[in-house]
């Protein structure tokens, strides 16, 4: 076995020189009545051939191929990714270390990680951002605990429901064990949501908003944040898609105090949904309350710039129980993949790009509206919107996918009453030509 | 004597991203518009980030430097105990990269992506098969996450039985995110103290107890790296109360094939896929943290799972499930990397994996304990806790054995960890060293022993073979600088 070295007069010198005489004496304080006494029921071991065969054979069942066009978002996106990304990130020197507790061995990491806060804090508008957390749904979970741990006595929290429905059903599950409540603020005829019950409240700790939202409509941020902190609560600003403030005002400078979502657009593939990571920041006097890891400049004994993991004391391997949260890694080297996606596009590029899709996007917005589909929500969206079909969709989703193009998400089951509502985003992996044969194939 | 593999090499130095490029420049292809430009209202407009702008030979020399001042499992010993570092293999990457894999969307309907489902369905049979429990979910992204989900189980399974509990015992030797976990969950932790020998004492476990706890969380083998012998009984203790055992499954390693879990009186455990299974850990993640359980609990699992009829698989939920931990199936590209690791070992070289593990952890600990203090002289598993008590009198300090092991060219073991060992210097070889490369470990680490009696200095001054000596850790934290 190429992975395990020993040879059998090996292991022979190393049980003379421990003092035992086979593995069982090795495993003396393991119980009989601990013991698998069997053999594990597992496939016999492959070579590197055997396994090429098998997985050649799992990836035959894929019926939606790298050939296909898909024009699904509702938090992942398919974007393009240059070919200097999985190549430089593979390098086994990001790829094989470990969380980098040792700096002046792992610069690298850390030095990367400083850059990808810097970019984030940057992009978000905000003061701080972390390294990173798991994905865009556990973030909002862990934004709004945050929101409740500088609320204090608060015990209350309010989200709309046009943020994504996964991302909810995320947020409940780490409430469910918790007194706090969570309440759902709907959305109007236009897409966005409504705050109106706010006023008049002051028991909120946070609120949470997406946008663009999950139908992609751009919200009202700027009315949302003086509803919200006319209510004395924190506003929690997410996304799904990062790409939108290359062209939009970002949540920080619209008045979020903590901006957190899934950052999968920059540099990482759909991969059946993970990984991606979690982008997270808050404004400076909160950074205390911020879950996750931090890297920090300081300086060595020469006086040199150097970078370290810092505000450790937040952390649950110093506050064990009252850390602010249980989170013991970040994304690591998806955290390094969007760094080097944010530095390959630059501010220029990030503009262009995101100006492409909205303008594409926008383009077949207006298609399927010449084509007899009617647009649900009036507001403005970025890559991603609603519309609804007077007729049965399905045949003709049928047909694109025949023509390898998969065209958009029926929302019947996250919402009530969507029916033959669909989700459609498009990318700059999306040309015209397929846009239009999408249009097409819905007049006919 | 021999010396390890560490010299100097060749450094460059490399400013901040934003320290150079010009506007203007770009790093990667954008397509040409095809489509008229679209009205946008000038209000929701904004500048865009103040980010550099980079040609590509620019972004590409500025991470090859940053990784150039990392040192990874492919380029040395990296005995970090706990985290288990064993070499992560190449095919794996190259199937998890495949674009079959990476083109697919999650939310695509069942019959378009029966491939990745089923790669999902074995790999929980898989981890049922080695752990010895009967369901399991893939979903939590890291091994905190795991942890959090097993107790949400606790908690649904409580109230679920009517009645909710408000404490949880947990051992002095645990990991941080054991008691983290579970204070999410609302359960104040009751410490236990290891007792003599290392190991959870049966009596005490009797006498805290109680039909307010929720249960025990064990990690076996424990952060000392001692099998948790009275396991069962332990387990038997708190059933008994109506309690169930986590298992912290951060140790597997050492195990596999060797410990039914279910056997051991475990109800729930989770897996660090990033540790057992092989998969890199990417200077901090992404990891992946499957839950598994006894039958009775599997309805709790987070959802949705993937079942298979005989002829689709398809994603189904319980209504009992505590929910969703992750906007779709976890850190699924670490998911297939586990799933390779496992088809390429089989039954015969995962057991072997945990003996040669438990095997080289052995050896380090016989070779190094007249050398270094050894916490408890007992037969270990997979790692050896050792400390600094001996260098104390010369005034040398576990970090600064730490730091000189670096210049030595070893990444050093896991330091000040567990925190029952005043100094620890926790050792975990990984099964994937060779002899030699033990043996030049263990003469590096008794030369660094007799430097600290012969030139203390040495060790302070440590390290100073790399782009940066020391770093201040106090100045970082009094005054934060997070962003440039």
């Amino acid at each position: 076995m190429r992975y395990l070295p020993h040879t059998d007069e090996d292991i022979r010198n190393m049980f003379d020189a421990i003092g035992v005489k086979d593995f069982e004496e090795l495993f003396i304080t393991v119980p009989e009545s601990c013991r698998y006494d069997k053999e594990m029921a597992l496939p016999d071991p492959k070579t590197e051939w055997g396994l090429n065969k098998y997985m050649a054979e799992i990836r035959t069942m894929m019926k939606v191929t790298p050939e296909h066009t898909v024009l699904l978002g509702a938090g992942r996106y398919q974007h393009n990714i240059p070919s200097t990304i999985p190549s430089i990130m593979g390098r086994s020197e990001l790829l094989t270390a470990y969380t980098p507790y040792q700096p002046e061995m792992a610069q690298g990491t850390l030095q990367g990680l400083f850059e990808y806060q810097t970019l984030t804090a940057r992009l978000l508008g905000v003061d701080v951002a972390n390294a990173s957390m798991y994905d865009g749904a556990s973030a909002l979970a862990e934004a709004l605990l945050m929101g409740l741990r500088i609320g204090k006595k608060k015990k209350r929290v309010a989200m709309s429901a046009a943020i994504h429905p996964h991302f909810r059903e995320v947020v409940r599950t780490y409430f469910h064990p918790t007194e706090f409540e969570i309440v759902e603020l709907p959305f109007l005829e236009n897409g966005r949501t409504d705050f109106s019950s706010l006023s008049g409240e002051d028991d909120f700790a946070a609120v949470a908003l997406q946008s663009p939202n999950f139908f992609g409509v751009v919200e009202e941020m700027e009315a949302a944040a003086e509803a919200i902190h006319q209510a004395g609560a924190l506003f929690v600003a997410g996304f799904s898609e990062p790409l939108a403030f290359g062209l939009l005002k970002n949540p920080g400078d619209e008045g979020a105090d903590i901006v957190c979502g899934e950052g999968q657009s920059f540099g990482m593939p759909e991969s059946f949904g993970g990984p991606g990571l979690g982008m997270f920041g808050c404004k400076k006097k909160y950074v205390r309350n911020l879950p996750g890891r931090l890297v920090g400049e300081t300086t060595d004994l020469d006086g040199n710039r150097g970078y370290v993991l810092t505000l450790a004391t937040r952390e649950q391997h110093i506050r064990r129980e009252k850390a602010t949260s249980n989170i013991c890694s970040n994304q690591g080297i998806c955290t390094l993949t969007a760094a080097m996606y944010m530095a390959s596009l630059g501010g220029t590029g990030l503009r262009k790009l995101a100006r492409l899709n909205y303008d594409r996007s926008e383009y077949l917005k207006q298609g399927l509206e010449e084509a007899g589909a009617s647009v649900c929500f009036s507001s403005p969206t970025f890559n991603e919107f609603v519309v609804e079909f007077k007729d049965d969709f399905r045949p003709v989703q049928k047909r694109l996918m025949e023509q390898k193009i998969v065209a958009g998400l029926d929302l019947a089951k996250y919402y009530p009453g969507f029916d033959n509502r669909y989700l459609f985003c498009v990318t700059e992996t999306a040309s015209k030509e397929v846009l239009d044969t999408v249009i097409s194939e819905v007049k006919k | 004597m021999k010396n390890g593999p560490g010299r100097s090499g060749l450094i460059m130095d490399e400013p901040l991203l934003w320290e150079k490029g010009k506007k203007g420049r770009n790093g990667m292809s954008i397509p040409e518009s095809d489509v008229p430009a679209a009205a946008l209202a000038d209000e929701l407009c904004g500048e865009g980030p103040d980010f550099p702008d980079l040609s590509e030979v620019e972004v590409v020399r500025h991470y090859t430097r940053l990784s150039q001042w990392n040192f990874g499992v492919d380029t040395g010993m990296y005995p970090l105990g706990s985290c288990t570092m064993k070499y992560n293999p190449k095919i794996n990457e190259k199937h998890a990269g495949a674009e079959e894999i990476t083109s697919a969307h999650p939310l695509l309907d069942d019959e378009y992506c029966q491939g990745t489902l089923r790669i999902i369905y074995e790999l929980q049979n898989f981890l049922a098969e080695i752990t010895g429990l009967d369901a399991v979910s893939v979903q939590p992204a890291a091994g905190a996450h795991g942890e959090l989900a097993g107790m949400l189980i606790f908690d649904a399974y409580h109230q679920n039985k009517g009645k909710k509990r408000s404490k949880i015992l947990m051992p002095d030797t645990a990991h941080g995110t054991n008691p983290a976990s579970a204070a999410l969950c609302g359960y104040k932790p009751v410490p236990i103290k290891s007792g003599e020998r290392g190991i959870l004492d049966v009596e005490q476990i009797r006498e805290l107890m109680d039909e307010e706890t929720a249960g025990i969380m064990i990690t076996n083998p424990n952060t000392l790296g001692l099998f948790e012998e009275n396991i069962r009984e332990i387990a038997e203790i708190v059933h008994e109360k109506g309690g169930l055992v986590y298992g912290d499954g951060a140790n597997m390693n050492a195990i596999m094939g060797i410990v039914d879990l279910k056997k051991c009186g475990v109800d729930v455990l989770h897996l660090n896929l990033h540790k057992t299974f092989s998969t890199p850990h990417g200077g901090g993640g992404p990891g992946a943290g499957p839950v598994c359980v006894v039958e009775e609990l599997k309805k709790f699992l987070p959802s949705p799972r993937v079942d298979f009829d005989g002829s689709t698989y398809k994603q189904v939920e319980d209504t009992a499930s505590i929910g969703r931990m992750h906007g779709f199936h976890g850190n699924y590209g670490v998911l297939v990397r586990a799933f390779c690791y496992i088809l390429t070992m089989g039954a015969e070289y995962l057991e072997k994996a945990s003996q040669y593990a438990v095997l080289n952890a052995s050896y380090v600990k016989v070779k190094l304990k007249d050398h270094l203090h050894l916490a408890y002289d007992r037969p270990c598993m997979h790692e050896a806790v050792f400390s600094d008590k001996n260098q104390q009198e010369n005034n040398v300090s576990t970090l600064d054995i730490a730091k000189r092991l670096m210049d030595c060219g070893y990444h050093p073991p896991t330091i000040y960890f567990p925190l029952v060992v005043p100094g620890a210097i926790m050792i975990e070889p990984t099964e994937t060293e060779s002899l030699e490369e033990l043996d030049t470990f263990i003469e590096v680490v008794k030369k660094i022993v007799k430097e600290a009696e012969t030139d203390p200095d040495l060790l302070h001054n440590s390290p100073s073979r790399f782009k940066v000596k020391r770093l201040d850790e106090t100045q970082a934290a009094r005054n934060p600088c997070l962003c440039g």
